[in-house]
């Protein structure tokens, strides 16, 4: 018992959400007092601010007319909400439906192409046999088209999410296979460091949206396989262009001050060049790494939406841009649901990094 | 002795100058000679900042020499490397790697040619000379500060270095477990003879390690002050040497030249070179000092 609750206040330290400490040592018994005091300081007041906040939405929003009808409530946002889940339940219904008429369609031209088979089979002239076997063909080829059909309905909210994730991860992928190598040469050599210093300073400020054309055109030109959706790629590179800066940064840092001590002990050693690196440098500066790529995520979430709503890649961006072109005032609350639906995966993206940079950093507590 | 007498390793006019902001060179160490036979444990003593550390730095290959020369074995030393192995005062252990693994990155170094478990069984008899044997997988985090020197003195013999060179290794630590240590680094030395130097300012630390002690002038411009040889028979046995007669005398002797450092740098602190205050020496040691001037310095 004693020990769970030692794993259970570990891994909520490790998961950055000591907050909730306090219930954990409620629910042992442990000072109820201090944890009750604890617990109404950091966790009701949140919650009351919360509530609060609702409340000032609500009253600010009645009293706001739009083009679209009244401003979206907390209530209508909610009812939104409802609304879209509804859909998604609805799609995957007819999703299912759709592929059960596929395979009874299938089926059905399975069934008389064999017929078809079997009756070239007897004996008839030539030209009947192969009108037939012709039709048998046909027939097969009508099933199998029917079995490879997809579901093409529109795009629900889970969709959406899935999506732009994949297009985030693609673009801090690239942006981390770029910033980390050129991260690492900077933090070694001062002279690289200068060399690249200029082109860092000038690109960094650089707005997302500026990115975009760039991306689209050179995207255009140059890519013409068929495993992505150039919209896809276009928006993956602006997230990257945007959000390699705070990992190349930090990562320099990192290599840069590098403990003397332990560079001492890679003299001592004479350890070669390689040994060095993946031995002392990069071990030594994982901490600041990870903080970059923390960052950089950050970023990069905050880009992809604007640059999915400009390229009208399929993801949460465009679905804000769509809601808009609604025109009506439920599309409208549904802005609002996407708002939410985009500031909680940033935070569960951002939580997750902390999680990573804990773990990496060998003078916090590692894992439970 | 061995082939190269009693200059194992010879420190030949060591100078250490740094620019300041006057655009001159302040001389930090000035003129440093010494030389060690094979084998022998060598203590530099001196006050903080008279620039012991840098003169070990500088043996190390880990600060340049701004003129002089160091040999080591007949051959002269050009930067670090694995045959001057240093323990520090911190430990400065990798803390991402366990104390195995720190061992271990010097061993793969220096024995390239052992089998993976011919290298295991290397580390594990280093640490467990060391007193690790239980603590091996520890990482440094979850070792006592005395737990990770004992890993750093591992890691610095595991080298088989021709010389070792500690950097007031025992300064962190409690007097506990700096006398602990003191036993397990003379114990290690008894079984692998290994030439060391240490700097130190714990006279009874250097009396009771050393078999000779150098004392340093005070800085800027600090040199060899006085060598005083510690002829006590290893293996040593702190309560045989603490119960000599002769301990008392060398240690008189030490502090006199230290407390005749102190007036020095408080009493003339215009006097370009002030002759050392006549150190008033026991009878015992008389015979046993070597003072050297500054013109014998310059002569060797």
């Amino acid at each position: 018992m004693k020990k769970f609750k030692h794993i259970l206040l570990k891994t909520l330290d490790v998961a950055a959400l000591s907050v909730f400490e306090p219930i954990v040592r409620l629910c042992y018994g442990e000072d109820p007092r201090a944890q009750l005091r604890k617990i109404g300081k950091f966790i009701l007041i949140p919650i009351v601010a919360f509530i609060l906040f609702l409340g000032v939405w609500h009253v600010t929003a009645s009293g706001i007319e739009t083009k679209f009808g009244k401003m979206p409530t907390p209530g209508v946002t909610w009812e939104q909400t409802k609304v879209m889940v509804g859909q998604v339940f609805e799609n995957r219904r007819s999703e299912k439906a759709f592929y059960v008429e596929q395979k009874t369609k299938a089926q059905e031209h399975e069934t008389k192409a064999a017929q078809y088979a079997a009756a070239a089979e007897l004996p008839k002239n030539a030209s009947q046999k192969e009108a037939f076997l012709a039709e048998s063909n046909a027939q097969a080829e009508l099933a199998v088209n029917a079995r490879s059909a997809t579901f093409a309905g529109t795009p629900t909210i889970i969709y959406r999410v899935v999506h732009s994730l994949k297009t985030v991860f693609l673009g801090f992928m690239l942006a981390t296979l770029i910033a980390l190598p050129i991260g690492i040469l900077c933090g070694l050599n001062p002279v690289f460091m200068a060399a690249a210093s200029p082109i860092i300073q000038i690109f960094k400020p650089v707005s997302p949206v500026a990115w975009v054309p760039i991306a689209m055109i050179l995207v255009g030109a140059l890519y013409s396989g068929s495993s992505m959706q150039p919209a896809m790629l276009s928006s993956a590179i602006v997230v990257a262009m945007c959000s390699l800066w705070p990992t190349l940064t930090n990562t320099a840092l990192g290599v840069a001050s590098i403990d003397k001590d332990h560079l001492n002990v890679a003299k001592v050693l004479r350890l070669g060049w390689w040994t060095r690196l993946f031995k002392i440098v990069i071990p030594s500066s994982l901490p600041l790494i990870f903080a970059g790529l923390r960052i950089s995520l950050g970023v990069g979430w905050m880009v992809l939406i604007a640059a999915e709503l400009l390229v009208q890649n399929p993801g949460l961006g465009q679905f804000v841009w769509d809601r808009f072109q609604d025109n009506s005032a439920a599309a409208f609350g549904q802005i609002f649901v996407a708002i939410f639906i985009i500031g909680i995966i940033g935070f569960f993206l951002d939580r997750t990094m902390i999680i990573l940079q804990r773990s990496v950093s060998f003078d916090a507590p590692a894992g439970a | 002795m061995s082939q190269f007498g009693n200059s194992y390793v010879e420190l030949d006019r060591l100078v250490k100058a740094y620019p300041n902001p006057r655009g001159e060179a302040t001389r930090v160490v000035d003129g440093f000679s010494t030389k060690i036979a094979e084998g022998e444990f060598v203590s530099v003593i001196g006050h903080s900042g008279c620039g012991k550390s840098t003169v070990l730095t500088m043996l190390a290959g880990l600060n340049d020499v701004t003129s002089g020369n160091i040999i080591l074995a007949g051959k002269e030393v050009s930067g670090a490397g694995p045959d001057r192995a240093v323990v520090f005062q911190s430990p400065c252990l990798l803390p991402w790697m366990s104390a195995f693994d720190n061992v271990m990155l010097g061993v793969k170094r220096c024995y390239p040619k052992a089998t993976r478990l011919e290298r295991k069984q290397l580390v594990e008899y280093f640490l467990s000379i060391v007193g690790l044997g239980d603590a091996m997988h520890k990482y440094p985090k979850e070792l006592s500060g005395g737990m990770q020197q004992r890993v750093g003195i591992a890691r610095a013999i595991a080298l088989r270095p021709k010389m070792l060179l500690l950097d007031e290794p025992f300064g962190k630590l409690d007097s506990l477990t700096r006398m602990d240590l003191q036993e397990t680094v003379l114990n290690l030395l008894n079984e692998h003879r290994i030439t060391t130097m240490m700097i130190t300012h714990d006279v009874d630390e250097a009396i009771f390690m050393s078999d000779r002690v150098v004392m340093m002038t005070n800085g800027p411009r600090a040199k060899v002050g006085q060598v005083l040889d510690i002829p006590f028979e290893r293996p040593r046995n702190r309560v045989d040497v603490l119960g000599d007669e002769m301990y008392y005398d060398f240690r008189g002797c030490l502090i006199d030249f230290l407390e005749g450092q102190d007036r020095r740098k408080h009493g003339e602190p215009d006097a370009s070179m002030p002759e050392p205050k006549p150190v008033t020496k026991p009878e015992t040691v008389q015979d046993l000092m070597l003072v050297q001037s500054p013109a014998e310095v310059s002569a060797v």
